[in-house]
Formats: C-alpha cells, structure tokens, sequence
C-alpha cells in the first residue's frame, strides 16, 4: 500500500464518522429506551381511535385550527356520533393537561418541536414548576 | 435497455420488501438481519475497496494545467490550482469535495451554422449536483434524531432551519424539496440529451431510481395519509443502533420498504459507481502536490539497479590501468 498513513487515517475517519449512531448510542446507553406518555385525567375515549391519533393528532389539530379560525366552526362530529368543542386549550388539554409527561414524552423522543405554544397559552404545569 | 432494468430491478426491491415484510411478515429479517447484512457489507465493501485502490502505485505528480505551477518567485502561482504545499492540497480537494469545483468548470460542446465549433459554460448539472448531494447530507443528518437517543442538539437546530418556511403540516422541509428537483434533473438529463442518453447504463439509472424510490416512500410517511408512527420506528433503529435489536409493535409496510430500500442503496455503494465518495480523495489529479520541479519523485516499481560507478571501476583496474599510463582521475 502506498500512503499507508495517509490511507488509515481516511479510513478510520470514515469509520468513526458512519459508526458515530453506534457508539453513539453505546455510550448514552439509552438505545433500549421507550416513551411511556401518561394522562393525568384520562377520559374512556379519545375523539377517535388511539392508533388513528398517534399517527394523525397533528394532521387534526392542524384542520381544527384552520376551522375554527377561518370558518368560526366549533363543532366536531367523532366517528362514534359524539360532539366535541374543536379546542386544544378546552378539549384536549382537559384529559392531556399535563404536557411534561404527556405530549413531551414522545415529542422529545424524536425531536419535534411543534410551534402550538408560540400562540396557545402553555398549561400552568410546565409554567409554574418544573422547567 | 439500461433504463427498463434499472426501472424493473427498484421494482423488484419494493415488491420483494412488499411481500416479506407486509403479506409474510418476516419483520425480523427485513427489520433486522437484512439491515446488520447491509451496514457490514457497506463498512467491509468501502474499505476493502479504499485499499485496493491504495495499492495502485502513483509514480509520478499528475500536473493539471489549470493553474500557473510554482516556478520563478516573480512568476504568480495559482496556489489551489497547482498547490505544491499540503495545504493547498488540502485546500484544493476541500473545494472539490465540497463545492464540486471540476464540475464547476464542466463546458458544453456545440455546433453553430458554417459550421463553427464552440464551447460554452454548463452550470446546471454543477447547480443540480450541489442541491442534491448537500441535501442528502441534511436529510441524513436531520435522520439521526431516529438514529440516536438522546437526539444531539445539532439535530434539533437543523429542523427548524430546514422548515423555515413553515409550510404545511408536518412542515414541508426545503431539503426535501431541493432533493426532489436535484434528483429529476440528473434523471431527466440522461434522459432528453441524446449524447448522454446513449451512453448511460443500467449502473447509471439504478441509484437515482433508488435514491427517488427512498425519498417517495419517505415523504409518503410524513405528508401523505399512510402515516408512520415514528415510536416504533425509532426504537426498532435505536435498538439496530445499539446492538440490542427488537421489533416493536406498530411498524408499518411503508417503513419496511423505506428502510429495504436503504440497505439495497448501502450495500450497492461498495460495488458501484457511488464508490466515488471514496473515490474522490483518491484521485491523484487532486491529491498530489504538484511538485515535480522542487522535489524529486521515484517511480516506486523501479528495479533495484545495481550499479558499478566509474570510482569503483578504477579501484578495480587501477593497477592495470597505471601499467597501460591511461589518466586517471585518483592516483
């Protein structure tokens, strides 16, 4: 081989650049870690299904705000016929007041900083104590 | 021809991922075996082939002549076109790698009425190439807040910067977007241009296929209704991440034929034309300090020469040649 040093050198930088998420993770020794949300209040029953809102709560939040601020419309229908205020602060926020535990569990757990707060009032938990 | 196969084989990878991950469920190999598979062949392949290529003697400085070498110190040097120090080398393939400097220079050839010959400058593939490979290199960063936990805070700055148009919800990141336009010129390109059309292959349609394929299945989980749920999905790849594998609840088809289609990409790199990431730091018109003049460079596979100097040849015959009164140059 000719430039050996020069070569090895490239190539252990290569190495500890692509590996960088192994020992990454080797050394938090968080890899294994799970998100465990919990709801201070809970209610029976979601406005719709507990698969459907993890995937989609933002995709709703997002078609309620753009309802209530344009249309003035403050009524959803859920699947199952019941009537719910379209409202973060006074619907969801009523089972879902406790935002530490609650939605940033799994928002921090893959770095999304959705921007509800920079209008919406946060809840008092997260004001008064711990932050 | 090259472009039906390619077509077929991205094709295939999906239906194959389609198939064992989604209607026979094989989640733990398309979720774990196949990923361990792939990333080794990527670190084995890369480095077996960066060596190999370390074994190929460079005799000789390669002197490109775009720029004045270092001559007389009244004659100006073009310092980071012809360095001749290790920092202007250093300099040079910084350019290169970064900014793609040579394909900066790339001309276009073109035949005016007479018929006269001319040249003109051929920005676009320069401008298509940088979106594409800059945001691939975003959006993999941006990919670690799945890779690692906790997420580095670098990760968490990026988002919002790559979102800073806040469009959409989830946010439309520009990376995407840029990636999707680089991506369709480069295709499009060997496509409509006869001359480059003619000589693409196969080799050549397959990765911007396959780098499309990821980017559609991945936008599809993020814009589109077939939503992924990002828990599982982060645990499956920390676990990956961390050498304490599981297969969590809750992933979905999509994800799978994302994350096959990624270690196909991986595994492809050592045995394709993607080797050029590699490949860039070993050409020797870039890596080699141009100076022929000022250092003497010895052509590694020069046989050992034994030779019999002219002060060796009359010690030998000094007497005789003394006896013979033949001049010599020592008494």
């Amino acid at each position: 081989m000719y430039d050996a040093g020069k070569v090895i050198t490239g190539i252990i930088i290569f190495l500890v650049l692509v590996t960088f998420p192994i020992w990454f993770n080797i050394a938090s020794g968080e890899a294994a870690y799970t998100p465990d949300p919990t709801i201070a209040t809970p209610a029976e029953q979601c406005v719709e299904s507990l698969e459907y809102m993890k995937r989609n709560h933002m995709d709703m939040l997002d078609e309620w705000r753009d309802i209530v601020v344009r249309d003035a419309q403050r009524t959803f229908v859920a699947p199952d016929g019941k009537t719910y205020e379209m409202s973060l602060s006074n619907t969801c926020m009523k089972c879902h007041s406790n935002k530490t535990e609650f939605c940033d569990k799994c928002h921090s757990y893959v770095a999304v900083d959705p921007y509800c707060w920079e209008c919406h009032i946060e809840p008092e938990e997260v004001t008064d104590g711990n932050r | 021809m090259g472009l039906i196969i390619a077509l077929l084989a991205v094709a295939l990878l999906i239906l194959i991922a389609t198939i064992g991950a989604g209607t026979l469920g094989l989640h733990y190999l398309f979720g774990i075996v196949i990923p361990y598979a792939s990333l080794a062949v990527f670190l084995i392949g890369v480095v077996y082939r960066v060596i190999i290529w370390a074994k190929s003697p460079v005799p000789f400085r390669i002197p490109t002549t775009c720029g004045q070498q270092k001559s007389l110190p009244w004659i100006k040097s073009s310092k980071l076109e012809a360095p001749n120090s290790t920092l202007g080398v250093i300099g040079r393939m910084a350019l290169e790698v970064l900014f793609f400097r040579t394909l900066f220079r790339n001309t276009k050839t073109l035949l005016a009425k007479g018929p006269k010959l001319g040249y003109s400058s051929e920005k676009f593939l320069w401008l298509a190439a940088m979106a594409f490979h800059w945001c691939l290199l975003v959006i993999l960063l941006r990919h670690l807040r799945f890779f690692v936990e906790p997420v580095p805070s670098f990760v968490g700055l990026l988002q919002p910067l790559d979102g800073f148009f806040q469009v959409g919800l989830p946010i439309i990141y520009i990376s995407n977007v840029l990636i999707a336009l680089g991506l369709l010129f480069l295709l499009f390109r060997r496509l409509f241009d006869p001359k480059l059309r003619y000589i693409s292959l196969a080799a050549d349609y397959f990765p911007l296929f396959l780098i499309l394929s990821i980017g559609t299945t991945g936008a599809l989980m993020r814009y589109t209704s077939i939503k992924a749920n990002l828990i599982p999905i982060k645990q499956l790849v920390t676990g990956l991440f961390g050498f304490q594998p599981v297969i969590p609840a809750g992933l979905d088809v999509m994800f799978f034929i994302h994350l096959f289609l990624v270690c196909a990409l991986i595994a492809y790199i050592p045995f394709s034309k993607l080797m050029h990431m590699g490949g860039i730091f070993m050409s020797p018109t870039r890596n080699l300090a141009n100076n022929s003049r000022i250092k003497r460079h010895i052509n590694p596979w020069n046989p050992d020469v034994k030779l019999h100097t002219y002060e060796e040849y009359e010690d030998e015959f000094r007497e005789v040649m003394k006896a013979a009164k033949m001049p010599l140059e020592k008494e």
